[in-house]
């Protein structure tokens, strides 16, 4: 039995020693983000990562001794080891091995409650740092971040700014990301700062986070998303308070304008963008980018979900298309279905379709988690004929 | 006539001259290749005369023997063509640093990896699973065949329809490129109009119907057909995990086969079930296809744990420790994978409660599974272990199991998920299981039973050789992909600016020519093997002192398995059978009832490939053709009386008394 034990020690200090090898490789230069990153919340999630790996190894490094020790040791050429053809069962044995894993699993499952729930990236920070609870009066930094094919927007409406390919915020200020796309589904991933959310058209996810220390990280697009992600890439700036102040005069004393014209010429697929800034933004633009409406005409899905939430058009409906002329790529159709179409806006010159679109924004809010049910979920079709005009208490009731 | 664009189109769809992808060197070349060898394989086919013989004896037969080790040569060539792809993708990002494009631009790539991805997981893992399972489980069992030999031969013939329409897709138009599960919206028509996703489609959903068919059959066969006294508590733990697998088969692909189903209404014909507008929801499609993919996980690795069962108790010389707790893991598993579907997309926004219990419910499966590793520890204590071959892969794989395990309880953990999501660390873990699993599981499953198909052994000095490449490969090529990820490096990129981590490329790409050593190695061997079956010769027909029903007939088995069905006492029946002094019954032979072969799986089969090559296309009357003539000929099919026959007790006889022969004859020296 002794020296079972020294053997095993003798295998554990080796492996420590192996687990020292990825620390060594830190030290040699290798820039390990993922587990030395510069915000908070990843660095959480790293913390994270540590815990799960140590709890595993209690029982994963005995089970690899086990195996290589058994292994060795009852070898067919051993004639001292024991040998017992029909010993098959032992309910101890049975207990320990169900109840170990399991022991370890409680743990973790405990862990992974907890830390999921904290670690919420739509949950808004309650510190800045390990012992650092967060200034109430500093207001967090609103960014908007839209994926598109293959460049990242991000949009300050504080600042009525705009960056492409890349991305600043101060240091030690809570960043609230809202994130949706163009087109087909991305990741935004920023390792230095926090793990990633999908980044989804027609969809809003959000992301809470804060950089603890200054300096420039890389952010990408973490799912697959077509020909050019692999230079779907930016540079992130953690900047100190001046810096950022400098950065915005920087990108608001740019000339250029994103309004939703540009913004259509600039979602067409291009690769390997350049940074860029813009110094003026169209407030409405990120809510038209999220419901799907920057094409003029287009009605906004915030709109049609609206009108769905009275009890929609009915049959009626059907009638509110107009063809579709150009679709991101091109003007596209199915080999055996209809032509392409769009759901027409229903707005009027007085009544520009943003308008209405943001009233009846308020009682459905979109969004990707916790979306609210309408009350009546199968209104008839009749309470819903004045349906954008018409009085929504009524029908709701 | 041709020249008028109307009828051109009517004819040939939208295959067009352009759709050969002659302006790709690399192509071409591969198409030149293969083209050279399929024409020597004809000329030499047709010279030795051995179409009739193939025809009559493999391409038609419903012996699930044969079938078994079609689906097993399916999977190896598969695994060549996979490989090329892996070797392409490792080749490329070891190239493409500091401004370099490497050497293959982003139309292709994005080809190679999900080819690369679909093919190894629906046309090596699946083949090499089900061909395992075809051929050993009726034999355990003892039973002379499955319950339906023509839908087994079917099936196998719609799996490799499956394969050649991705084989086709490689030289006539293009693969997908949208990873290997096709998320919409990128695989919607909007963003990928070509015939790459309807490849993708087609070949999986011809594929599908085989492999559910095939789902059905070993149920079927597991529950009806086994030996009397062999009660579900008597039956061998690979039959076990097969039952277990083949459930999960008919439980989670009819959910791919729906969900496939409305992509391709999606494309073509203009419904809204995944596009961005018109209430489509692509999150739906990525939950359904999830709910399937899960489960072909498990259905990949629970043959798996059943070989290294099989294995373990053989070599260890000894009862598999823990029977009933092996059983129950299997079950557990097989009930908890359809609850574990979110962890694929934790980054989807689904939120910490949905997450954590998704998590929970992941971490929850290591559980039975840790299980299992300390059952097979506790088979080798106090047993008499001989490595062979097959014994040398299993403590290989549960060596490097336990790292893939525990990587995945780590990604099950959400927040950790949230960094290492998508990343090469990903990457690594479910190779790492894979691998380390599913592969090394094959390659000991074949090693193990290899002389029970062809009666002689595989040779020992290869086996080696590949095993160490193998192994040795894997730790090279997936231990950087694990740095890699922690580093931060998302999956599929085809160009770095960050010279510092071409080092780790580098060695990744070395694990992969190593493990193509380990592949030519295998290939070797099994020629090798070929070449001294004299010296490798068993006429035993149990060359490892084994403990299940398989090792009690000749090897290779008769046609008829059994010439009388073997009577179970004990969970180790030939264990038992041997220890109680069983004597062979050497008269009282009856004729022997059997299917016959049919044709019919093989058209079937043809006219599919035909039919979706059609739909890809848009080539509307090729498919309908075809389509009348699959249910004319499986109408057709219902009136041939003529599907059985007795082989007569004079063969019976004559076979027999040809073992009775060998065995004496090997009992003397």
């Amino acid at each position: 039995m002794r020296d079972i034990l020294i053997l095993k020690g003798r295998i554990v200090s080796r492996l420590k020693l192996l687990a020292l090898l990825p620390l060594a490789a830190v030290l040699g230069g290798c820039n390990f983000v993922v587990m030395a990153p510069a915000g908070d919340i990843a660095a959480q999630q790293r913390d994270l990562v540590v815990i799960s790996t140590v709890l595993m190894l209690l029982i994963v490094i005995p089970v690899m001794a086990l195996t290589v020790w058994f292994a060795w040791r009852y070898r067919h050429s051993n004639d001292a080891a024991k040998y017992d053809p029909d010993w098959d069962h032992s309910t101890g044995l049975e207990l320990v091995i169900w109840s170990a894993p399991l022991a370890i699993i409680i743990c973790l499952g405990a862990i992974t409650w907890m830390g999921t729930h904290l670690l919420d990236p739509y949950r808004s920070l309650d510190r800045i740092a390990a012992n650092r609870p967060i200034d109430r009066d500093k207001a967090p930094l609103e960014v908007n971040v839209v994926a598109l094919d293959w460049k990242w927007l991000f949009i300050y409406p504080e600042y009525g700014v705009a960056s492409l390919n890349e991305l600043a915020a101060p240091v030690d200020r809570p960043i609230n990301f809202r994130i949706t796309a163009s087109s087909v589904m991305n990741s935004f991933y920023i390792p230095a700062l926090a793990g990633q959310i999908y980044a989804m058209p027609g969809m809003e996810t959000k992301l809470h986070a804060v950089v603890n220390h200054a300096g420039k990280y890389r952010g990408f697009s973490a799912n697959y998303s077509g020909a050019g992600f692999s230079g779907m890439h930016f540079a992130f700036h953690g900047l100190d308070d001046a810096g950022f102040e400098q950065w915005i005069a920087r990108t608001k004393a740019s000339s250029n304008v994103l309004g939703r014209t540009e913004y259509l010429v600039l979602e067409k697929p291009s690769a390997n963008e350049p940074p860029r800034g813009f110094g003026t933004v169209d407030a409405d633009l990120y809510r038209a980018i999220l419901n799907m409406c920057v094409e003029p005409g287009k009605m906004c899905m915030s709109e049609m979900m609206s009108i769905d939430a009275k009890g929609g058009l009915g049959l009626a409906g059907l009638n509110n298309t107009l063809p579709l002329a150009y679709d991101k790529y091109a003007r596209r159709g199915t080999a055996l279905g209809p032509e392409p179409s769009f759901v027409a806006g229903t707005c009027t010159i007085d009544e520009p379709q943003g308008r209405i679109a943001a009233q009846v924004r308020e009682s459905t809010p979109l969004l990707g988690a916790g979306l609210k049910r309408p009350s009546a979920p199968f209104t008839p079709l009749g309470s819903s004929t004045s349906l954008l005009f018409g009085s929504p208490s009524k029908s709701q009731s | 006539m041709l020249t008028n664009p109307d009828i051109v189109k009517a004819i040939f769809g939208r295959l067009t001259l352009e759709s050969l992808p002659l302006h790709e060197p690399i192509v071409v070349l591969t198409f030149v290749a293969v083209a050279i060898g399929g024409a020597v394989m004809v000329a030499g086919l047709t010279y030795f005369k051995l179409w009739g013989y193939l025809w009559r004896e493999w391409f038609t037969t419903v012996d699930h023997k044969r079938i078994g080790i079609m689906y097993m040569i399916l999977g190896i060539v598969m695994l060549l063509r996979g490989f090329a792809d892996a070797v392409m993708m490792r080749l490329q990002q070891a190239m493409a640093f500091g401004g370099s494009e490497g050497y293959l631009n982003a139309h292709h790539y994005d080809q190679v990896f999900t080819a690369h991805g679909v093919i190894m997981i629906f046309f090596v893992a699946m083949p090499l699973v089900t061909g395992l399972m075809n051929y050993v489980v009726p034999l355990q069992i003892g039973a002379r065949d499955v319950s339906f030999p023509f839908l087994n031969n079917f099936s196998f013939w719609m799996t490799t329809a499956g394969a050649v329409l991705v084989m086709i897709s490689l030289f006539v138009g293009e693969f997908a490129r949208t990873g290997w599960l096709a998320y919409p919206p990128l695989s919607n028509i909007g963003y990928s109009p070509d015939v790459g996703v309807d490849y993708y489609i087609w070949a999986l959903q011809v594929a599908g119907v085989g492999t559910t068919l095939s789902g059905v059959n070993l149920i079927c066969t597991i529950v009806k057909l086994r030996a009397p006294g062999m009660t579900m508590m008597r039956m061998p733990i690979f039959t076990w995990t097969s039952l277990c697998t083949n459930i999960l088969i008919v439980a989670s692909f009819p959910v791919l086969t729906v969900v496939l189903a409305l992509l391709t209404l999606d494309r073509y014909v203009g419904t809204n079930f995944f596009t961005n507008d018109f209430g489509g929801n692509p999150m739906m499609y990525v939950n359904l296809i999830w709910i399937w993919g899960h489960p072909e996980v498990y259905i990949l690795i629970l043959p798996a744990f059943g070989i290294f069962s099989e294995v373990t108790s053989t070599f260890s010389g000894k009862r598999l420790f823990g029977y009933t707790s092996m059983v129950y893991a299997t079950v557990v598993i097989t009930i908890l994978s359809y609850l574990v579907w979110l962890h694929h997309f934790f980054t989807m926004g689904s939120g910490a409660s949905v997450n954590s219990f998704f998590g929970i419910t992941t971490m929850i499966i290591s559980i039975p599974t840790g299980a299992k590793m300390f059952n097979w520890l506790f088979t080798m204590y106090r047993g008499r272990i001989r490595y062979d071959l097959p014994m040398m892969w299993t403590i290989a794989f549960m060596l490097t199991f336990v790292i893939g395990g525990m990587t995945g309880v780590l990604l099950a953990v959400p927040p950790a998920d949230f960094v290492l999501h998508n990343s090469l660390f990903l990457v690594a873990h479910f190779h790492n299981v894979i691998i380390g699993g599913v592969v090394f599981g094959a390659f000991a499953g074949i090693a193990y039973w290899f002389p029970k198909a062809f009666g002689f052994k595989l040779d020992v000095f290869w086996g080696k050789v590949s095993f160490w490449c193998w192994v040795v490969g894997f730790y090279f090529a997936f231990m950087p992909l694990y740095v890699l990820g922690l580093m931060g490096v998302t999956r599929r990129l085809r160009v770095f600016d960050d010279p510092s981590l071409q080092i780790w490329f580098i060695i990744a790409g070395f694990g992969a020519f190593l493990v193509a050593v380990g592949i030519a190695a295998f290939l070797i061997q099994i020629a090798v093997s070929v070449m001294r079956r004299e010296q490798l010769r068993d006429v035993t027909g149990d060359p490892w002192n084994g403990r299940t029903l398989e090792w009690a007939t000749s090897s290779p088995p008769p046609d008829y398995n059994f010439a009388f069905t073997p009577m179970v006492r004990d969970t180790d029946a030939w264990w038992d059978m041997k220890r109680a002094g069983y004597q062979r019954p050497l008269e009282g032979f009856k004729p022997i009832h059997m299917p016959s072969n049919t044709g019919t799986g093989i058209i079937l089969a043809g006219l599919s490939t035909v039919m979706a090559f059609g739909l890809i296309w848009y080539i509307w009357w090729l498919a309908a053709l075809s389509f009348i003539a699959l249910l004319a000929v499986a109408i057709g099919h219902t009136f041939n009386y003529h599907r059985d026959f007795h082989i007569p007790a004079d063969e019976v006889v004559r076979v027999e008394d040809e073992r009775t022969r060998l065995l004496a004859a090997g009992a003397k020296p």
